[in-house]
């Protein structure tokens, strides 16, 4: 059976891992790929590496890296972050990536997914989502209620959009990508658990897989995204980086729980 | 050892490349014709379509120097799919090693996505290439097209049906999964593929 993936995320900048870690047995806390060696043994499915930089200089900085990366990690990574156009996507194919996640550019310019999925396939092109629920009724299980008012957003979260989550999905989805990535803005930062009704409206409705993001604090969101969200596979950043959710403890969980994971 | 992976218009090579180097290899990745007969194992990776990778193939007089290998062969992904008998992606007539036809994968439910890409498990593995693995090892996928089973399965997988997740056939091994992105478990397959005699 097909696991459900445990994906975590890495933000870097000049090459560098940015958020801290308190993971004592690293030498370089801030080494992007000593804590990606130790997330694969953990048992991490996948890894998703974010390059924040912003300047020309932290680009290149970054493409070394993602070429470091491919030699030395044996599990499949996804990167992300200033990809623009083709070129982008070719160079950091060619450094080894086994696959991109764009999100502002295909907003900006939405035939950028159908010409990654023609150049590349499809199976490289993820196409994550920041997106906002603008009504703020939230229901008890702390989802917000109405689904129509989700807004996608650019830049980081900065600038909203015409278009609605669902249907950017749907044309995501049609375009040619091979995985969404969503991220709520609402559950963000606050770890009470991701946004289940809104990614399962999401994965039942769509052909491709569907990660969830923003919102992991407990063990038990994790089951709760696979088993009512319907995600194929959850991303997070801080529980794991400050090792609040060890990999190998929340895995040994969620087959306790019923989940199918890799074990 | 004397390995060779062969060049062509696919993607995904370096990863294979880079994968036999962690094991201590330093792989002759080309589209020489005589240095890939010449190598004492050669590599046919890749991921792709199958029509503008066997046309590639053909157009570079590869496909004859594929079928006609003598020493050990290991197809991955869509080197696995080439080594078949016809594709339905693009209605694409392939190498014909093994018999047998890749299919699109046509979905049941909502929880079956196109393509599977992930972790999923082998079953009733029988070859080589899986020395000393106990049943239902994890390995990673990422296709859309698949080859049922047949006689020359030597594992299968779950995935909306049971398929072939690896062939074999005199010295043609195959894969479906990415033994090179599939951590420990893929270096093993690995490892025994290059001990094969």
């Amino acid at each position: 059976m097909l696991a459900k993936r445990i994906i975590p995320c890495l933000d870097i900048k000049d090459g560098q891992t940015v958020k801290g870690t308190n993971f004592v047995n690293l030498r370089h806390a801030g080494d992007p790929i000593e804590l990606g060696k130790l997330y694969s043994e953990q048992g991490a499915d996948e890894l998703v590496y974010l390059d924040i930089t912003a300047s020309h200089e932290g680009r290149k900085t970054f493409t070394e890296l993602v070429k470091r990366i491919a030699q030395e990690i044996n599990i499949p990574f996804t990167v992300g972050g200033g990809i623009n156009e083709l070129s982008d996507v070719d160079r950091l194919l060619n450094a080894g990536a086994d696959k991109v996640s764009i999100n502002s550019a295909a907003l900006r310019r939405p035939e950028l997914i159908d010409e990654i999925a023609k150049n590349f396939g499809s199976q490289v092109c993820v196409v994550a989502i920041d997106a906002k629920c603008e009504n703020d009724t939230i229901h008890e299980n702390g989802d917000p209620m109405i689904d129509g008012d989700w807004v996608c957003y650019v830049n980081g979260g900065r600038v909203p959009t015409q278009y609605n989550l669902f249907d950017w999905a749907k044309e995501v989805n049609e375009r040619g990508a091979g995985e969404i990535l969503f991220t709520s803005m609402n559950h963000d930062g606050v770890k009470k658990g991701f946004a289940d009704v809104a990614l399962r409206r999401l994965a039942d409705s769509l052909t491709i897989p569907v990660i969830a993001s923003g919102g992991a604090g407990a063990k038990e969101h994790f089951r709760d995204t696979f088993i009512n969200g319907h995600s194929d596979a959850a991303l997070a950043a801080s529980v794991f980086h400050f090792g609040e959710i060890p990999i190998p403890e929340l895995k040994q969980y969620l087959a306790s729980e019923g989940v199918s994971v890799r074990l | 050892m004397n390995l060779a992976i062969i060049k062509y218009n696919a993607g995904n090579i370096g990863s294979v490349e880079n994968a036999v180097r962690r094991l201590g290899i330093e792989p002759l990745v080309t589209d020489n014709v005589e240095l890939i007969q010449k190598a004492d194992r050669v590599i046919f990776p890749g991921q792709g379509e199958a029509h503008s990778t066997m046309a590639y193939l053909k157009a570079h007089g590869l496909d004859q120097v594929i079928v006609n290998l003598k020493q050990p062969v290991l197809g991955i992904c869509i080197g696995m799919q080439l080594l078949c008998r016809h594709s339905e992606e693009q209605d694409t007539d392939c190498l014909g090693v093994f018999d047998v036809d890749v299919k699109r994968f046509i979905p049941q439910r909502h929880e079956d996505k196109v393509p599977q890409m992930g972790w999923n498990t082998i079953e009733d593995v029988k070859s080589p290439l899986f020395e000393g693995f106990s049943d239902k090892e994890f390995v990673y996928f990422i296709h859309s097209f698949y080859v049922p089973t047949c006689d020359w399965t030597n594992a299968t997988t779950d995935y909306i049906q049971p398929y072939s997740a690896a062939l074999h056939k005199d010295n043609f091994y195959a894969t479906q999964f990415h033994p090179e992105k599939s951590g420990k478990v893929g270096e093993r397959i690995l490892t025994n593929f290059f001990k094969i005699k």
